[in-house]
């Protein structure tokens, strides 16, 4: 945004859109995203996290419109990242070097490794609080959410939660808040949970716990980047509980890539099976969907079906991109199944196997392989093969 | 029995073992098997550093 927005009493949104960015390191974000940074002024002023680096002019200025910077007394960095740390020595120099910047113990670790010796850092315990005179921060070592150095910060008195990148959605648009961007928050929210946090799952289901338990009220949910959760933060939660059990619901991913369309085809008549029970199918050609959006469809769906030609006694290249992505991000309690023509030797089914092992997947098909081109017969078994995922997914949800 | 830190901050104590990946009390960060990884970041045994 090019101006500060006042999400409560004395408690601003300052941070600055990335419109025109389309890949944040290897996750498409054909809406941008923004880098959200918050000024709380109280008898201590305090900034909360700061931006990408080429930002730091921007944030400054967005500052300058409530206070002259130079009179924030704390900074706080609840992340490391570089998209919320790359401004913060540029920052400092115009709020004041000498002033204190809080982390957790694993950011106090990570800020010194990516600026040694620049800033004057101050490590806080998990469940610390800091005063600032009309109200009170508290802070929450999130380690793993997502990184070592993870944390949020409180405010007791206004029920406010400042949780870095949980809850988060890659989104530069005009809306600051989840009742003015309506229903598609959620399809960015949930792309964001499935790249970003899927791998760490059970980590979220701790959290939500605790935060249950300790009986914590969350009245707003201020993420580092996209809309402000003001309206129904409790939206956000139910469907993070939801996301990291990762129950799975009646859907399987089909993803494939081909060389002379004989994959591509056996990839439409394992659909038409899986159709044929009334089991959503997604058909995703590596080649044509992005990565991160096939992670976005995979997040849910109780089945991932690999369709590869064998290539040079091996899979195709772009299926093992997003097989290598897919497994860092963990997904649990999946079932599998591979198909895939080849010419003289094919490999392919069974590299596939291997790696849905390797994964820790139900293998729930011995796999299809067809030679050269799938006649009637083929096409028949590529049906009865979509018929038989169809059913295992039906008896498991 | 020595305790061991993952580069996330995790610490293996062979006290407490890792009861929800199957690794009892008592277990030396030594015998636990190759295909333990640090069950807060994912990290595989030999990034860990041993404490004293
Ligand atoms: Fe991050
Ligand atoms: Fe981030
Ligand atoms: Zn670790």
């Amino acid at each position: 945004m090019f101006k500060p927005v006042e999400i409560a009493p004395g408690i601003y949104s300052v941070g600055c859109r990335d419109w025109d960015i389309r890949d944040f390191h290897g996750y498409s974000t054909y809406e941008g995203t923004s880098y959200n940074a918050f000024l709380i002024l109280d008898e201590k002023n305090v900034l909360i996290d700061t931006v990408k680096k080429e930002f730091a002019q921007e944030l400054l200025d967005n500052i300058s419109k409530i206070i002259d910077p130079s009179d924030i007394d704390v900074v706080i960095s609840n992340h490391t990242e570089m998209d919320h740390s790359g401004a913060l020595t540029a920052v400092m120099e115009r709020i004041g070097k000498e002033k204190t910047v809080l982390c957790s113990k694993m950011g106090l670790k990570n800020l010194n490794s990516h600026f040694p010796g620049k800033l004057n850092l101050r490590a806080v315990d998990n469940g610390e609080e800091l005063n600032l005179g009309k109200r009170t921060l508290a802070f929450m070592e999130t380690k793993m959410l997502h990184w070592p150095d993870s944390m949020f910060t409180y405010v007791k008195e206004d029920k406010i939660l400042f949780s870095s990148d949980a809850f988060g959605q890659h989104y530069a648009g005009d809306c600051a808040f989840d009742d003015e961007i309506g229903d598609k928050v959620m399809d960015h929210a949930a792309k964001y949970y499935a790249n970003i946090l899927l791998n760490y799952s059970s980590r979220v289901q701790t959290l939500l716990k605790s935060v249950q338990e300790s009986g914590l009220e969350i009245g707003m949910i201020c993420p580092d980047h996209g809309v402000i959760w003001r309206d129904n933060p409790g939206a956000i939660i139910a469907r993070y509980d939801e996301w990291s059990k990762q129950d799975g619901v009646k859907k399987a991913v089909i993803i494939f890539d081909t060389m002379w369309k004989s994959t591509a085809t056996m990839a439409r008549e394992v659909a038409k099976g899986i159709e044929s029970r009334d089991v959503h199918v997604r058909l995703m050609n590596t080649r044509k969907c992005h990565r991160s959006d096939i992670m976005t469809e995979v997040l849910d769906a109780k089945a991932l079906v690999v369709g590869s030609p064998t290539l040079n006694n091996g899979i195709f290249p772009v299926v093992a991109d997003v097989l290598t992505y897919i497994k860092g991000l963990k997904p649990q309690n999946r079932m599998a199944a591979a198909f895939g023509s080849y010419g003289w030797s094919g490999e392919s089914v069974k590299i596939l196997n291997r790696e849905f092992e390797a994964m820790k997947m139900d293998v729930i098909h011995e796999g299809l392989k067809i030679q050269y081109v799938p006649d009637e017969a083929d096409l028949e078994k590529c049906f009865v093969m979509g018929q038989a995922i169809a059913d295992k997914i039906l008896d498991a949800c | 029995m020595s305790k061991y830190e993952c580069p996330c901050d995790y610490v293996y104590d062979p006290a407490e073992g890792d009861y929800e990946n199957g690794i009892e009390a008592g277990t030396a960060f030594e015998d636990l098997p190759d295909s333990w990884v640090c069950p807060l970041c994912g990290a595989e045994k030999e990034f860990f550093e041993k404490l004293d």
